[in-house]
This record gives C-alpha cells, sequence and structure tokens, in this order.
C-alpha cells in the first residue's frame, strides 16, 4: 500500500480526491453544507439586523450626539428630536410593571414549586403557559375596555385618596397613563417570572430544604431563608427577562398609555414609550431625520432587550447548574 | 418560648396561604380574559363575521372576512420562510457543526429571539418595504418568519439533542450514510417534538400586531395580491378598539375572541402532541 502511493506520483491528493467523492456521492457533504446555509442565514439576518439599525440612525447619532437622550423636545416640525420623554415612559411603566409582577410572580412560583402536589403544580404550569401565548392586542383589548374604566372609576380615586400626599398620586385621573400601562404590562410578564422563577426553584437540591427542616426550621423558614437565597440568581434572571420584555412591549402600552410625550410626577399623567412612538410615527415620519430619530430609537430598545435577555440567560443557567452540581455531590 | 414557635408557625402558614393567593390570582387572569372575551365577543359574532367585508362607519353587519385572509396569508408565508430556516438550521446544529460555528449560530438565534417585535418591524420595514416603496403582504410574512426562526430552531434542535446516540450509532453501524440516519431515523424520532415546536412558533406569531403595521399595514378591502397592503386579524382588532365606534368595538371583541380561540386551540395541541411522549424513551 505505501509503496503503491510513493511510486505514483499525486497519489496522496487523488486518493485524498476520491474519498471526498465518495463522501460526496452518499450525499453528507451536500446535506452539511445545505444545512449549513439555513443555519447561516440566522447569523446573516441577525448582523443585517443590527447593520440596519446602526446605518439606518447615522443622521441623528451625528446631529444630536448624546443629548438625544437628555432633551425633551420631540417637534417633527422643527427637526428637534430628544428621547427623555420616550425612555421615561417606558423605564416608568416597566418600573410599575416590576413592582406589582415580581411579588405576585416569585408568590405564585414558590406555590407550584414548593407546596404544589405535582399534579397540581403541572396543571397550574399549563394555564400559566396559555397566558404567556395571549397575544399583546389581547391584553390592550382588555385594557382599553375593562382596565381603563375601572382605572378611573375605582382604583385611581381609591389611590389618591389613601396615598393623595405623594407627587406619584396626584392630579386628574383619566384611567389611561403610565400607571394602567404598567398593570397591563405586570399582567403580560407574571406568567414569564412564575415560569422560570418555577424551573429554578425546583432545580434547588432536596438536601437544602431536607437540612433546613432538620434544624427545626418552619416550612416557611426553609422556604425562604434557603431555598430563595439557593435560587436567588435565576430569579433575578426571571425578573430581568420580565424586564426585558416590559420594555419592548408595543401595542398593549400604545393603547393605554395616552401616548403624550411628557413627564410628569403623578403615575395617572399620560405618556409615551419608546416602542408606542415608533410604532404611532414611524410609516408617518415627515423628514429623514425624524425616520432616523424612530430608528435610533429602536437601536436603544434593542441595546436595553439585548444587555437583559443576556444577563438573564447568565443568571438562569449559572443557578440550574449550581443545583445540578450539588444534587449529584 | 412556646408563643414565639405559634408565632412562628402562624407565620408559616400564612406566608404559605399568601403563596396559594399568588398562584391562584395569577391563573384566573386567564380566565377573567377568557371570560370577557368570550362574553363580548360571542355576542358580536356571527356568521358575517366570517364571510363579509368590514362595512364604512354607520352601516351595520360587516364582517373581517379580509382580515381572516390576510392573517392566513400571513403566516403561510412566515411559515414558508421560519420552518425551513429554523429545521434544517437545527438539523446542522445538533447534527453537523462543532464547536464555534454551532456557538454563534446559536447565539444569534437567541439574539433574535430577544428582539422586540417593534424592531422586527423596522429590520422589515428597512428591508423590505423601502426598496419596494410600498407596504406587502411579502413584507409582512418576512417579519413573521423572521420571528419565527429562533423559536423554531432553538426548540428543534433540543428535541434532535434529546434523540440517544444509540440509535445514531445503530443506523451508521447498517451503513447508512449520515444524511441517511438523520433522514430516517432521527427526525422521525423526534417529529413529535419538532410538530411541537413549529406549532408554538407559529402560534406566537399568530398574535403579533406590532412588526405588521409598517409592513402588511392594513386594508378595508380585500388584498389585491402579494405585492399589496394586507388586513389582519390582530392590526384590525388594534385599529377597531381605538376607534371612537361601538359597532366597530363589537367587532374588535369578536375578532380578539377568534383569535385568542385560534392560539389557544394551537398551544393546546402542541402540548397534547408533545404529551403523549417522546418517540423514542431516553437512555
Amino acid at each position: 500500500m505505501a509503496t503503491t502511493t510513493t511510486t505514483v506520483p499525486g497519489a496522496g491528493p487523488i486518493s485524498g480526491s476520491r474519498s471526498f467523492l465518495s463522501k460526496l456521492r452518499e450525499g453528507d457533504e451536500i446535506a452539511r453544507l445545505f444545512t449549513f446555509l439555513f443555519a447561516a442565514s440566522v447569523v446573516l439576518l441577525t448582523v443585517l439586523l443590527v447593520y440596519e439599525l446602526w446605518i439606518g440612525s447615522s443622521l441623528p447619532r451625528h446631529k444630536f450626539g448624546f443629548n438625544f437622550f437628555r432633551t425633551s423636545v420631540w417637534d417633527p416640525i422643527f427637526d428637534q428630536f430628544g428621547a427623555l420623554p420616550f425612555i421615561y415612559g417606558t423605564t416608568a411603566t416597566a418600573v410599575v410593571s416590576l413592582v406589582i409582577a415580581v411579588p405576585l410572580g416569585i408568590g405564585a412560583a414558590i406555590f407550584l414549586a414548593e407546596l404544589a402536589p405535582a399534579r397540581l403544580s403541572d396543571t397550574l404550569e399549563f394555564f400559566i403557559d396559555l397566558l404567556a401565548a395571549v397575544p399583546s392586542v389581547i391584553y390592550g383589548l382588555l385594557g382599553v375596555f375593562i382596565v381603563i374604566p375601572l382605572m378611573r372609576d375605582y382604583i385611581q380615586p381609591a389611590l389618591k385618596k389613601s396615598l393623595g400626599f405623594l407627587p406619584l398620586f396626584q392630579g386628574p385621573t383619566y384611567g389611561f397613563g403610565i400607571l394602567t400601562a404598567g398593570m397591563v404590562l405586570a399582567i403580560m410578564v407574571i406568567p414569564y417570572i412564575i415560569s422560570v422563577s418555577r424551573e429554578v426553584l425546583l432545580s434547588v437540591p432536596r438536601d437544602q430544604r431536607e437540612a433546613a427542616l432538620s434544624l427545626g426550621a418552619t416550612r416557611w423558614e426553609s422556604t425562604w431563608k434557603v431555598v430563595v437565597p439557593f435560587a436567588r440568581g435565576g430569579i433575578m434572571g426571571a425578573i430581568f427577562l420580565a424586564l426585558a420584555r416590559a420594555l419592548g412591549e408595543t401595542i398593549a402600552v400604545a393603547m393605554v398609555i395616552g401616548n403624550q410625550p411628557i413627564i410628569r410626577a403623578s403615575l395617572f399623567s399620560s405618556g409615551y414609550s419608546i416602542a408606542a412612538i415608533i410604532a404611532n410615527e414611524l410609516t408617518e415620519a415627515v423628514s429623514n431625520l425624524h425616520y432616523q430619530s424612530l430608528i435610533e430609537l429602536g437601536l436603544v430598545l434593542f441595546l436595553l432587550t439585548f444587555i437583559l435577555n443576556g444577563l438573564a440567560r447568565l443568571l438562569i443557567v449559572a443557578t440550574s447548574q449550581r443545583g445540578a452540581g450539588m444534587g449529584n455531590a | 418560648m412556646n408563643s414565639r414557635l405559634r408565632w412562628r408557625k402562624f407565620v408559616s402558614n400564612f406566608m404559605l396561604t399568601m403563596t396559594g393567593v399568588c398562584a391562584v390570582v395569577s391563573v384566573s387572569v386567564l380566565f377573567f380574559i377568557l371570560g370577557y372575551l368570550v362574553y363580548h365577543g360571542g355576542t358580536s359574532i356571527s356568521w358575517n363575521f366570517f364571510t363579509r367585508l368590514p362595512v364604512p362607519v354607520g352601516e351595520t353587519g360587516g364582517g373581517m372576512a379580509n382580515a381572516i385572509l390576510g392573517s392566513a396569508k400571513l403566516l403561510l408565508l412566515a411559515t414558508l420562510i421560519g420552518v425551513p430556516i429554523g429545521f434544517l438550521g437545527a438539523i446542522y446544529l445538533a447534527e453537523f457543526s462543532g464547536g464555534t460555528t454551532a456557538f454563534v449560530v446559536r447565539y444569534a438565534a437567541d439574539l433574535l429571539n430577544g428582539v422586540p417585535s417593534i424592531v422586527i418591524g423596522i429590520f422589515a420595514y428597512a428591508l423590505v418595504v423601502l426598496p419596494f416603496k410600498h407596504f406587502s403582504t411579502l413584507s409582512g410574512g418576512f417579519a413573521l418568519g423572521l420571528m419565527m426562526i429562533p423559536i423554531t430552531l432553538r426548540s428543534t434542535e433540543q428535541f434532535l439533542r434529546s434523540v440517544p446516540n444509540a440509535l445514531r450509532e445503530a443506523s451508521m453501524a447498517l451503513g447508512a450514510s449520515k444524511w441517511r440516519t438523520i433522514a430516517s431515523v432521527i427526525v422521525p424520532a423526534a417529529y413529535r417534538g419538532i410538530l411541537t415546536a413549529i406549532l408554538l412558533a407559529f402560534a406566537r406569531v399568530a398574535g403579533e400586531t406590532a412588526p405588521l403595521l409598517f409592513t402588511a399595514f392594513g386594508n378595508q378591502f380585500w388584498s389585491q395580491g402579494w405585492n399589496q397592503p394586507t388586513a389582519s386579524l390582530p392590526t384590525m382588532i388594534y385599529a377597531y378598539a381605538l376607534s371612537p365606534y361601538d359597532d366597530w368595538h363589537r367587532q374588535a371583541w369578536a375578532g380578539g375572541l377568534v383569535l385568542l380561540g385560534l392560539i389557544l386551540i394551537i398551544n393546546i395541541v402542541a402540548r397534547a402532541i408533545l404529551s403523549r411522549g417522546i418517540a423514542v424513551p431516553r437512555t
């Protein structure tokens, strides 16, 4: 074998190409290349998306620079664009939603992971998954016809009466506004917090609970002082995921926030979110600068969700691995 | 001492009850949503809703037939874009690639999955609508398809990976080439999971509104072709809910009921397919 190859010049490449050919005949190389093209197109599309956002927003980036984020005048007629009201609206609604959704979501996740029998837990989780599948326009619809009247007639007057000394709960109560948008968002992100937190809590090793109980802790003490701290990272991850969802949510927010680019101390006041202004103005942009400013807002949204999602994934993976590692030990 | 223990037990029972309350409150939201939609939508839904075009304000009895057809067309396009890329990409990730390439593809897919739908809308607008200079069904389908890709890709990959290696080795040992092994052993073994992944991705984009605002746009009439703007259920519900007319509000409720019913049914079917067991026992 070895002598043949040394006497025939060029045998190496020939035998090499023959094996390549035979592989080609069997189709493996073609299949590999074919599927690779599809996998590569995912990367290509993602890169293209970032590129379009970056290139598409070059005008306002150069013209306004960092002032884009510090000024609050949004005037398409005079080509003045400042993003502050939208950043405020997006942040304020997201904070309100987390204040409501985090305690509720984590409480429910603790119930599902620690207390409920497996069958009940799975059934409830099934409903939670369905809740996560409800499209945002449905939340918007219910927000407009159910939540807004409810807020206007009952909740906002009650808040004004009891907490009206705080600037947060002053001013006229129209029903729509930052607080209402935050509440609708809270309902939308709760399923995400519950699902992810439940997974993380379930990955906490059994020994942790048993050790706490055997030291005389009550059920709640073992849960709250041992299990939850163990899963803290993953629960933070769940909250970051929910935050990313809340920041990027468009339709439901646009339907209930009031769509006015103003910044007021009161949560009853109207506002405007980044996603909502893009939805309302992109197709009606009066100038190139206006259009590109909206794209820059899109870029901001993209970067925020990118960072939050990345952090969330790291935290969740780290926590479940920690659980798995200890469980095996 | 005894009173302290009693206090601790009381706190424990109280807090655990509260977690139960949290769970009940969270889950009951689903039933509130369903209840309201059935109550408001059920009274406004009629045969006309499915067969008639929208009518101008003042007339009663119109429907959303064009929006239903529009949504069907958009979802067909989205499936044609999202499923092949997601499915074949997942085969590459699970069966062919190693290390770096797989990492890059997965990273890109996860990134794409986290992009807010409104930003996907901007992208489709800049990439497809602006060059052709008008809104179109195609651009809407592109936007929705783009959203389907990462969901299909990542879950299909997971289901392919859960097929035991013994099956791969057995097939190769019988002399089958790699692609034959994939086509006749691995994919059939994982088909339930793959079907579930595709259905869930479909249900996820079926209700998307934001990316359609700049792409498929909307239309009060039948769409004139793939290259023309089209109505769709979500954008129609959005527009009608914000209108000042009672009759349009009723239409919005009816549309919401149809849309939510469709999405929940697909979700339930997808989960039912999966819960009938993964075809191959894990080893």
